[in-house]
């Protein structure tokens, strides 16, 4: 049974002129434990679609359920990692963990431990009582990803959560995410632009069109992990997604290259 | 070694003044009674700062060192200031969070402080002392106007300011109304109700002095006024400088406050 249903999803953002359509006729329905990948260039409403099954924004018509259950606003259930941390700065490493906990009313013993261990498994212990100001992105990035597992939530939404990182961040923060997501089995779905970030981490990749975002293409990795980004099987996908990812880019680069011409 | 010469270096242009000065008021170049000379200034500032009696008996000897003039003007109005900022301010805060936070709160507000922000507090005086008498009252209520909109003002623009992101993780993480108010919003705040605060003492210790001029019988604002009834112009200069000195120690408090409650703060190096 699927866990996420998108059913006949459409987003219109109003703006004066005329309305973009954001997201167009999608239907997608993720398993329980899937790895996804929403990937395309900018403007291809991934981020769109992420923020719907958040509950950030809504769409404008047709419906999504998570369980069988219709969204309707942001919930501790579907756990956001956000590309700028959107750590609070006023908190404390450990704090930031613990805050979500302390919303839900969970006692102090609980939160302790989970803490703990959430600063445990991130390699997070020396860091417990710095403020993120001293924190490195990558180190940043850890906390926020802790922050949202303390909620126990079955569901992670990602959005371009390593995008600002290093190349070598990157890759170390890919292989703890999918250590992580191996030993407690949440559902990810994953924003990236990066064709190779999504065929390193996914089950499945979404390929979105550039506006109207529509899926494009809906492929399963059939490669074992760790996955070697300089074998033959990784290079032929990279290419063939690159393919259809670049030309959706084309259509961006003309939409903008129109918009210059006309201001 | 270096904080020594920083602070010989700070001191340089200060001790020159006073050079200059009391080789001035030596060779007779000011009246004593207009400009006093440094000295004269420096040992009516000793005087006032020492008990006025001999020690009584029964008394202790801690009780009677802070017996002086000084240190009791200096308490009574540090006393108005605290007194007067804390009823101006805690009436500001909870006031500027709800215009910062609803729009609908602003607007029904917002023209009447903007008609009411000019006045500065010193044109209230008649009005205090017909509403509230003598004594420490009109004072608590010109100091507490004018730390009330440094701080009203602060605190609306710090919650508009609070970056969209954090209440969306908030939101992420299941939090109620008042959490986030509470939780979110008011930390996110803290950096400009705090240069509000800032500003707000400072206003208020100026207004203490005015006010200390008019309805009240201690204090530095009242003694400096005082002195000039009898033309000590030394007692009124070394007046003037407990006040600075005064005012540079609340300066200095708020700022220590600052950088504690800001610790968090990217743009704080400490």
């Amino acid at each position: 049974m699927s866990q996420i249903i998108v059913n006949n999803v459409q987003k219109v953002f109003k703006t004066p002129g005329k309305d973009v359509i954001a997201l167009k006729d999608i239907n997608l329905e993720i398993k329980q434990g899937e790895f996804v990948c929403l990937l395309g260039p900018s403007g291809c409403g991934k981020s769109t679609l992420l923020n719907a099954v958040a509950g950030f924004a809504l769409p404008s018509s047709g419906e999504i359920t998570v369980e069988g259950k219709l969204i309707t606003g942001p919930g501790p259930d579907r756990g956001m990692v956000f590309q700028e941390y959107a750590l609070f700065p006023w908190m404390t490493v450990a704090q930031n963990i613990a805050f979500g906990m302390e919303v839900q009313k969970k006692d102090k013993a609980e939160i302790d431990l989970t803490v703990n261990q959430l600063l445990e498994m991130l390699h997070l212990n020396d860091f417990r009582d710095r403020f993120p100001k001293d924190l490195s992105g990558g180190m940043r990035q850890r906390v926020a990803i802790a922050r949202i597992l303390a909620l126990d939530s079955p569901i992670m939404l990602m959005d371009e959560p390593f995008g600002a990182l290093d190349a070598l961040t990157r890759r170390n923060l890919q292989d703890e995410l999918l250590r992580i997501w191996n030993k407690l089995g949440k559902t990810i779905l994953f924003v990236t632009h990066s064709i190779e970030e999504s065929i390193y981490l996914a089950d499945r990749i979404v390929v979105m069109t550039y506006r109207p975002g529509m899926v494009k293409r809906d492929q399963y990795v059939d490669m074992p992990r760790p996955r070697d980004p300089s074998s033959a099987k990784f290079n032929d996908l990279k290419r063939e997604l690159g393919r259809l990812v670049m030309e959706e880019q084309q259509r961006h680069a003309n939409d903008e290259m129109k918009l210059a011409a006309v201001d | 070694m270096q904080k020594l010469k920083d602070f010989a270096y700070g001191a340089l242009v200060p001790v020159l003044l006073l050079i200059l000065w009391e080789t001035g008021s030596r060779l007779g170049l000011f009246s004593p009674v207009l400009l006093p000379s440094p000295t004269a200034v420096a040992i009516k500032w000793w005087a006032y700062l020492m008990p006025g009696q001999a020690q009584e008996a029964g008394q202790s000897t801690l009780a009677w060192l802070l017996s002086g003039e000084l240190l009791h003007d200096a308490y009574s109005s540090l006393y108005r200031v605290i007194a007067g900022f804390l009823i101006g301010a805690g009436l500001a805060l909870p006031f500027g969070l709800l215009m910062g936070a609803s729009t609908r709160i602003y607007d029904l507000f917002n023209p009447l402080m903007q008609i009411l922000r000019p006045i500065p507090p010193i044109a209230y005086i008649p009005l205090a002392i017909l509403w509230f008498g003598l004594g420490n009252p009109p004072s608590f209520f010109l100091i507490a106007i004018g730390a009330f909109f440094p701080v009203l003002m602060n605190t609306i623009a710090g919650v508009r300011q609070v970056d969209g992101i954090y209440l969306r993780a908030a939101r992420n993480l299941g939090v109620n109304q008042w959490t986030m108010f509470i939780r979110v919003i008011l930390p996110a705040a803290t950096p400009y109700i705090l240069a509000g605060v800032r500003i707000g003492i400072g206003t208020a210790f100026i207004v203490v002095i005015v006010s200390e001029m008019i309805a009240v019988n201690d204090g530095l604002g009242f003694r400096i006024l005082e002195a000039r009834e009898f033309m000590w112009s030394d007692k009124i200069i070394a007046g003037m400088i407990t006040i600075g000195l005064l005012g540079l120690a609340i300066d200095t408090a708020v700022s220590r406050l600052n950088n504690h409650l800001l610790r968090w703060h990217r743009g704080l190096e400490h």
